[in-house]
């Protein structure tokens, strides 16, 4: 390999990149589009789900009761009504989510009775979301019964007889703030992206435009040129990680509780994977159109679908786990998790680790032996 | 090969894909220091066989030199040696001239110093001073042609092969390219070239005209004009050229007449015989003005009638 041939081919790929606005943009912009708009706007939390309330009782105890509500983050009171038809239709146009309707009577039955029905109208177009505010709704429910009952045994003198007593803890992310678990997984999205949308393109390009031809007259080694178009985008990615790494400390406030250096190390290697991948797509390719979609097809959309970045892995049926054992970013991803919010170092993730190796190695592989296929 | 005069040569050389023979076994020399035209219409095999001398592809069978490198297991060594300027204009488009350069320059390892100073030499020969900081993509045809034949010589090599260099360029500018040329050859540098356009190929010292694949006449101009063509041509200026040439291939001895620009050419095997035939035909159908004299076949004549010759032989 000639050193001054590898940085002919790496200025001027560089060049190439600087002076396409459309490259720089996909460089750069869509990796920040993608932080904030995953930091901010597309919180996988549910909160301040709205709800509409009919207290027909209106006494002090439904009052009281309402105020669980309040005061929980989980729900917002939009507002009181008194009839159905008007509930129904802030259901319909989406603007309420839950309908709550605290019945006449309803302090007077819990007095006397000791138990009062509460009617709950989930809009179930969204099951997911839908469950989970029934959760919220039964988890405020369970704490005012709770409490209801033993000021009810207080009274009587006669001690707590409620026999668990849960005391739970949430590790990691104490919060369950859903951000602190997407950023770190972007940076894997982020690198795909690069690879995909853009070195994907870079050797399809000089076929398409007949520059390849004029290179491979010359005595340019396959070696030199694939290390020389790899570099740019290599410091691309790199870039990218540091900025992600900055923004998402002091945008999003997401700890990095392990090593930063095993972070940037496992990053490159799944990074030269990636570029890799991305090369050998390039070269398979006979169009820039046909590169980028296979791209897409083979790379960005398993990582973002199948590396448990947006969906958890054990939540898939099993045939489709044992496939997400063929996407690296999924060990990474561990990888990048167990880093920032685990704090952890390689004697937890090792395995993970060495599965990224096998997947870059694979990958360099790939693209080495079918360049020089191709030009031969 | 063991002649040290010999720059290119090959013998048999054959390129098939699949079923289809693109070059049929085709045997030339090429010396040193000349400017050599391989010549034929579009597809009849020249770019074929120049990428094979360029190491690009590998010949179905056949051996060959270039540069005393063979062309099947030296590959590198020829592509070090070589200057190539493709058919289709082929450098960076986004970068500038200079930064073309710059980037060929790194390709053949040439050193900074090095660099500098061939770039000026290359942008001087090249007559490209003017748009050295332009983006390629904003120069004209004639001037990307002449950076790419600047690019191609960058490393000094001592055989270039240029595949159709003045394709879609104006005749201004052909004309400038091959005072270039011709520059080059006068420096020692053999000069493989690839043209369609049969006028240009006068300026070459020898040539070869292939066909389908198949060489079918080799020699300097003066011998192709002479070797390989017995027939005699005859010029004839009417007023409907379109509809005389058509009548006149009716004559007697005359092969074949065919326009030619503005006049119609008749070829015969001798005109002392066939321009009275003609002329009685004018003054039987009572046509008065007309200019009719033989004159030396051009090169395009020689190569016409070598094509229609080669078709007779070979019917499809």
């Amino acid at each position: 390999m000639n050193l001054r041939r590898t940085r002919a081919i790496f200025n001027k790929e560089f060049i190439q990149i600087w002076r396409d606005p459309r490259s720089l943009a996909m460089a750069f912009f869509i990796p920040m589009l993608l932080l904030v708009l995953f930091g901010y706007a597309l919180s996988l939390d549910i909160d301040n789900i709205p709800m509409a309330v009919w207290n027909q009782d209106g006494s002090q105890t439904s009052m009281r009761f309402l105020d669980n509500f309040k005061l929980s983050k989980y729900f917002n009171i939009m507002g009181y009504y008194d009839n159905y038809p008007v509930m129904e239709h802030l259901v319909d146009k989406g603007k309420a989510m839950i309908i709550m309707v605290i019945p006449k009577h309803f302090s007077k039955q819990i007095q006397s009775n000791g138990i009062a029905p509460l009617q709950v109208i989930i809009d179930g177009s969204d099951s997911n979301t839908a469950q989970i505010a029934l959760g919220y709704v039964n988890s405020v429910v369970y704490s005012y019964n709770q409490k209801f009952v033993k000021d009810a045994l207080a009274v009587n003198s006669i001690a707590n007889a409620t026999p668990v007593d849960l005391r739970s803890r949430i590790w990691f992310n104490q919060d369950l703030d859903s951000k602190l678990f997407i950023v770190p997984g972007l940076i894997a999205i982020i690198m795909m992206i690069i690879a995909a949308l853009l070195t994907s393109l870079t050797i399809a390009r000089e076929w398409e435009r007949g520059t390849m031809e004029q290179l491979i007259s010359t005595p340019v080694r396959s070696i030199e040129l694939i290390i020389g178009k790899f570099a740019p985008y290599f410091v691309i990615g790199f870039i990218d990680l540091v900025i992600s790494v900055v923004v998402g400390i002091m945008l999003f406030g997401v700890p990095l509780r392990g090593s930063t250096v095993l972070l940037f190390v496992t990053s490159g290697i799944f990074l030269t994977g990636a570029l890799m991948l991305g090369i050998y797509i390039s070269v398979a390719a006979k169009s820039q159109l046909m590169a980028s979609q296979m791209a897409i097809l083979t790379s960005f959309l398993p990582t973002f679908m199948l590396s448990g970045f947006t969906y958890e892995i054990f939540n898939m049926p099993q045939w489709v786990q044992y496939i997400t054992y063929l996407v690296p970013a999924r060990y990474f991803i561990v990888i990048l998790r167990g880093i920032y919010l685990k704090g952890v170092g390689i004697e937890a993730l090792w395995p993970n680790i060495i599965a990224l190796f096998i997947f870059s190695f694979i990958a360099v592989r790939l693209a080495i032996v079918k360049f020089k296929k191709k030009v031969a | 090969m063991s002649n040290e005069g010999i720059a290119v040569s090959v013998q048999n050389l054959e390129k098939k894909f699949g079923a289809f023979t693109a070059v049929n076994r085709i045997n030339f020399d090429v010396r040193k220091g000349e400017i050599f035209g391989f010549l034929g219409p579009n597809g009849a095999g020249k770019s074929t066989t120049i990428r094979m001398l360029c190491g690009i592809i590998t010949p179905t069978s056949g051996t060959g030199t270039v540069g005393g490198f063979d062309i099947k297991n030296e590959q590198e060594k020829i592509k070090e040696n070589i200057g190539y300027m493709s058919q289709k204009f082929s450098l960076y488009d986004d970068l500038t001239v200079e930064e073309n350069i710059n980037f060929y320059a790194g390709i053949y390892k040439l050193s900074r110093h090095d660099r500098d100073e061939r770039k000026e030499q290359i942008i001087k020969l090249a007559g490209i001073e003017a748009f050295r900081s332009n983006a390629t993509k904003t120069l004209s045809g004639g001037w990307k042609q002449r950076l790419a034949l600047g690019c191609s010589l960058i490393h000094k090599p001592r055989i270039i092969f240029l595949d159709e260099p003045t394709s879609g360029v104006d005749p201004i500018t052909r004309e400038n390219f091959w005072g270039i040329i011709k520059g080059l050859a006068k420096q020692g540098v053999t000069v493989f070239v690839t043209t369609h356009y049969m006028d240009e190929a006068e300026n070459c010292d020898r040539m070869t005209l292939i066909y389908k694949g198949t060489i079918i006449a080799m020699g300097t101009p003066e011998e192709m004009k002479t070797k390989f063509m017995r027939d005699e041509i005859i010029q004839i200026r009417v007023d409907e050229p379109e509809e005389w040439a058509e009548r006149l291939s009716s004559v007697e001895g005359i092969k074949e007449s065919a326009l030619f620009g503005s006049t119609i050419h008749a070829v015969s095997p001798s005109a002392k015989k066939t321009i009275p035939l003609i002329t009685k035909l004018f003054e039987r159908e009572g046509l008065k003005s007309y200019k009719m004299a033989k004159i030396k076949a051009s090169l395009e004549d020689v190569f016409v009638s070598l094509i229609e010759d080669y078709d007779k032989e070979h019917p499809v």
